[in-house]
């Protein structure tokens, strides 16, 4: 084990994975001379070439349909996308091309892509770069969507959608890339697909993933004054989705809040609410709560900003009124 | 139309008229299916379009790969994917080459590097763009020529992809086979420069326009460009002048075009006329031309057959191409 941050992570499981496989290839904005927008790819233009490590104009339809040809012809691409909210402009390429081939072309070709992109917000970047949109391609059957919490799963969950033979959106959070946590050095896989219990509990189910995870430790630790113990289960990916992780808990428990940061209309939240009332209704000791962003697009100002998003707070206070427990000066 | 002695051995000369009868004797055949209840969905022939598939693919390697769009029976026959297994496709059978997942518009053979029909206008030219890229990282001697209409240069993604084939010198022919319309708006009214080769230049993309409608044309235009391409001069473009003769697709009732423009056009067909010249030249006769259509009859009638009696894929599958295992 080393201590790594989140960013670090990223970058050693992307050279790890180059040295591994020359059919590995990076292309995107800035990933190459200027090092990565986030440095993710710090130093793999000058370890690898730019056969391997491809800068590309500002052409995000173009970066996808780029990376789904040659993973169609043989290379394992990873395309990076500066933002999620520019993932909008290759749509077309994610939804009516990768996520389609496969299953339209009757299994005959494979499409080995990764698509890394980070989003996040809390940082004041207004409306068209604060936005989380997992739930659009949560939505679309034939892409795997990944959202690692900590360092180390950053690591083993990016080694896991390389390999994996199927296009994978891997969405880090651009809050997380200095945060620190051990990682193991060795070959370290986490297979998609396999949610974490981050921490065990037997009064409520707190599922969540991606940054939101820290808050819900947080916020257990504060409900411990109240003798209320939650369990927390970091899903770590939305396709191929936990539901066994997510069940044996909530049955255990009998309460269930969902955690992210997206909108709440529409949210991963809203689909996880579902699966748990027709998969455990007669477990349930009060209505799943979904706690997320207010449906707004994001405002400039930081109080209201603030407002907008989910926080350690609004989750002591909702799992408090879950239990119609009255908030005292615990917190 | 080119003479053509001199350019091509006898049998590859009449290899190209064989290929042009599969093609419209194809699409004949689909257009009575369709009326007929056994292929549904949208369905875009390709009559009329037949020597710039058949001119083009005959220049290629095997190995060179090709992308279509939605018109792309026509690419799939003439990169030598079997009739039978395109037409149980369009049946939605499980012979298909698709096993009847993807349908008219959908055709891909991995085998032919077929890579794929496209719905969405424009949107094969990235990936055709992506393939490419692949050939220069592995260093093969290949090609990817990429087809598309004349609607497709008016999308985003035809401009992205054009500039990165030339900032990459990437091993790409853009084909671009203007047959006039977009569905029902004609190019002048749809883009603002009408010569579309031109939009190739702001790209420094070598670029020209030929008669898209005579299949040594185009035969020739392409053995010279690819040769180009494979040592080394990056991306191609040529604007092949056509004319569907049918309406955009089965579903389009065809009522933005004269008569008297279609009857100019039917006077160029690329069959009738590549025949005559055979004839002329004293390749073929026209006996021998009666027996290779008889011969396409037969190969058609068989590919309905074979449709008509494969089985529907099994529902059990219904999830199984989802995703990749």
């Amino acid at each position: 084990m080393t201590e790594l941050s989140y960013r670090d992570a990223l970058n050693l499981a992307l050279k790890e994975e180059m040295d591994r496989d020359p059919e590995i290839m990076i292309l995107g904005e800035e990933v190459a001379f200027y090092q990565g927008t986030y440095k993710v790819t710090r130093g793999l233009y000058a370890q690898y070439g730019e056969n391997r490590v491809k800068d590309t104009p500002i052409s995000e339809e173009m970066i996808v349909g780029a990376a789904i040809g040659a993973a169609m012809s043989g290379l394992r691409p990873i395309a990076e996308i500066m933002t999620i909210n520019f993932t909008l402009l290759a749509m077309d390429q994610i939804v009516n091309h990768a996520a389609k081939i496969h299953y339209m072309f009757g299994g005959q070709v494979k499409i080995p892509l990764v698509i890394r992109t980070p989003q996040g917000a809390g940082n004041q970047l207004g409306a068209q770069h604060s936005q989380h949109l997992e739930a659009y391609f949560f939505h679309c059957p034939g892409i795997r969507v990944v959202a690692p919490s900590s360092p180390a799963d950053a690591k083993g969950l990016l080694k896991s959608a390389i390999r994996d033979d199927n296009p994978v959106l891997f969405i880090e959070d651009q809050n997380l890339y200095n945060t620190k946590g051990e990682v193991p050095y060795y070959d370290y896989i986490v297979p998609l697909g396999i949610a974490n219990i981050v921490k065990t509990g037997d009064d409520i189910t707190i599922i969540s993933y991606s940054k939101s995870i820290q808050d819900c430790l947080k916020a257990a630790k504060i409900l411990e004054n109240y003798d209320i113990n939650a369990e927390i289960i970091d899903l770590r990916c939305l396709n191929p989705l936990d539901t066994t992780s997510i069940f044996q808990s909530v049955k255990k428990t009998g309460l269930a809040i969902i955690v992210n940061e997206a909108w709440k209309t529409g949210s991963v939240a809203s689909e996880i609410s579902s699966l748990i009332t027709e998969n455990c209704f007669e477990y349930l000791e009060a209505p799943v709560l979904r706690i997320c962003a207010q449906d707004v697009p994001m405002p400039y100002n930081k109080v209201l900003e603030k407002a907008s998003l989910p926080d350690i707070e609004t989750i002591v206070d909702s799992v408090l009124d879950m239990l119609k427990i009255e908030k005292t000066k615990k917190t | 139309m080119s003479k053509i002695n001199n350019f091509l051995e006898e049998q590859e000369l009449i290899e190209l008229y064989k290929k042009m009868v599969l093609i419209r004797k194809f699409e004949e055949k689909c257009s009575q299916m369709y009326l007929r209840g056994s292929i549904s969905g949208f369905t875009h022939l390709y009559i009329g379009e037949e020597a710039i598939a058949v001119g083009t693919v005959s220049a290629l390697f095997d190995k060179d790969y090709i992308v279509s769009a939605y018109r792309d029976h026509g690419h799939a026959l003439a990169k030598g994917s079997s009739s039978s297994k395109v037409m149980a496709e369009l049946f939605g059978k499980s012979t298909g080459l698709c096993q009847g997942f993807g349908g008219s518009m959908h055709l891909f053979d991995a085998k032919k590097r077929f890579m794929g029909g496209y719905a969405i206008v424009g949107g094969g030219i990235p990936i055709a763009v992506g393939i490419g890229m692949s050939i220069n990282y592995k260093d093969e001697d290949l090609v990817c020529v990429c087809f598309f209409g004349d609607g497709a240069v008016n999308e985003g993604a035809f401009h992205e992809g054009l500039n990165l084939a030339k900032l990459w010198n990437l091993p790409v022919l853009f084909v671009c086979e203007n047959n006039y319309y977009g569905m029902g708006t004609s190019v002048n009214r749809a883009s603002s420069v009408e010569k579309i080769y031109k939009r190739a230049c702001s790209y420094d993309i070598p670029s020209l326009a030929i008669n898209g409608m005579d299949v040594i044309e185009v035969r020739r235009t392409v053995d010279s460009t690819v040769k180009k391409i494979r040592r080394g001069s990056g991306p191609h473009f040529i604007e092949m002048q056509t004319y569907r003769y049918r309406a955009h697709s089965m579903a389009d009732p065809d009522r933005y075009r004269t008569p008297e423009e279609e009857t100019i056009w039917k006077e160029r067909d690329p069959i009738e006329h590549y025949a005559r010249c055979l004839i002329t030249e004293g390749i073929i006769d026209t006996y021998e031309l009666s027996k290779i259509n008889e011969y396409i009859n037969n190969e058609i009638n068989e590919a309905v057959k074979f449709a008509e009696n494969s089985p529907e894929p099994s529902i059990d599958l219904l999830h199984e191409y989802v995703y990749a295992e």
